[in-house]
């Protein structure tokens, strides 16, 4: 099992291709996604990364995560998420990952935080039919109608679809195909639409209903060693300040 | 320029498309590659611009309309698209409207459209 990713969701946009073919695709950025941790089965029961994406500034980041990114020695990062990996899999800590560690015509599950849509009726909440447009019906064309019987049982079953809110939960995509991908921007082109709004964060794992990948390095594409080295010694002074 | 656009117009810069000046009421000739099993070749599709939408963004497209046969036939084409494999302009038309729906009524002389007898290039003083 690979690690996963952090990406940052961009915007939509479209890509013509060669053959005549327009597809629609997600641009997802990844943003000094770096390792902040490593769970082993020595110490914690299981084998996990912990990665950590975007940057935030050091004094709104609270004392404790200052202590744990300065542990890692990378800079303190905005959002940080936990992958399950197989042990031969994990990548050691400091490392960035790059748009590399997918490839063109791989299948990912993407999972994000849907848009809230507020307080929804059952028609846009469940897909209702609602009621008649005339016949008598009148103020309740978008209601549920009946929610259950009469005086045996006597109540309204638990579970009952009604009106509530709808939205602002987390959602996973399954089965997404990867277009493009742009190492040197990071940027990760998946055909179709991803949950969330844009600028919101998604995590992005291996497809698990399809076979893995052949192309798909391992245990992760990262980023050139000089590029990992000039982002540890910027936090490195930073660590020093406080 | 946030990313999106400027991925946007780095595509169409890479398509170096050339797309003439073109407005609703133009008559336009548009060569469009139709591959059949293994054949490609380019079918000519010539009748009036109808509508234009999505500016010179990737995402605009125009719609050309001609009587074909006595019925009226619409199709639509991204501006982009790498099946175009020509757009050229045969004649300009003097319209009063973006959306040129209204031809969709009529027939014969009354969807006639006066040709534009002022036309000056884009970029000509």
């Amino acid at each position: 099992m690979r690690s996963g990713v952090i990406a940052k969701k961009l915007g939509m946009t479209r890509l013509f291709l060669e053959d005549g073919k327009q597809v629609p695709v997600t641009v997802l950025q990844l943003d000094s996604l770096q390792v902040v941790a490593q769970r082993t089965s020595d110490t914690d029961g299981y084998t996990a990364v912990q990665l950590g994406a975007g940057t935030a500034k050091a004094k709104r980041v609270s004392a404790p995560m200052r202590g744990h990114f300065a542990k890692a020695n990378v800079a303190p990062k905005r959002k940080v998420a936990e992958f399950r990996v197989s042990p031969e899999n994990l990548i050691e800590v400091g490392a960035e990952i790059s748009a590399e560690h997918y490839v063109a015509g791989q299948f990912v599950d993407i999972a994000g935080t849907s848009i809230g849509k507020g307080f929804a009726g059952v028609m846009k909440r469940h897909n209702f039919g609602g009621l008649r447009a005339s016949h008598g019906v009148s103020i309740s064309h978008r209601s549920h109608g009946s929610t259950g019987q009469c005086q045996d049982p006597g109540k309204v079953f638990k579970g009952k679809k009604m009106a509530g809110h709808l939205g602002a939960v987390r959602v996973t995509t399954q089965n997404l195909q990867i277009v493009r991908t742009d190492a040197d921007r990071g940027l990760i082109m998946v055909k179709g639409a991803v949950p969330g709004s844009k600028g919101g964060w998604v995590t992005i794992k291996d497809a698990v209903k399809k076979a893995a990948h052949a192309d798909a390095p391992r245990p992760a594409g990262l980023k050139a060693a000089e590029a990992t080295a000039a982002a540890e010694a910027a936090p490195a002074a930073e660590g020093a300040d406080e | 320029m946030n990313l999106i656009a400027e991925l946007e117009a780095e595509q169409i810069a890479a398509l170096g498309k050339d797309i003439p000046d073109f407005k609703p009421g133009d008559t336009v000739r548009v060569g469009y590659k139709v591959t059949e099993g293994t054949r490609s070749r380019v079918q000519m599709f010539e009748g009036v611009c109808i509508a234009r939408s999505g500016g010179l963004n990737i995402g605009g497209s125009f719609t050309v309309r001609k009587i074909s046969f006595g019925e009226g036939v619409e199709r639509m084409f991204p501006l982009y698209s790498t099946n175009i494999d020509s757009i050229a302009v045969v004649r300009r038309g003097k319209v009063r409207r973006a959306k040129l729906y209204y031809l969709r009524e009529r027939r014969g002389k009354s969807a006639r459209i006066a040709e534009k007898t002022n036309y000056r290039p884009l970029g000509d003083k």
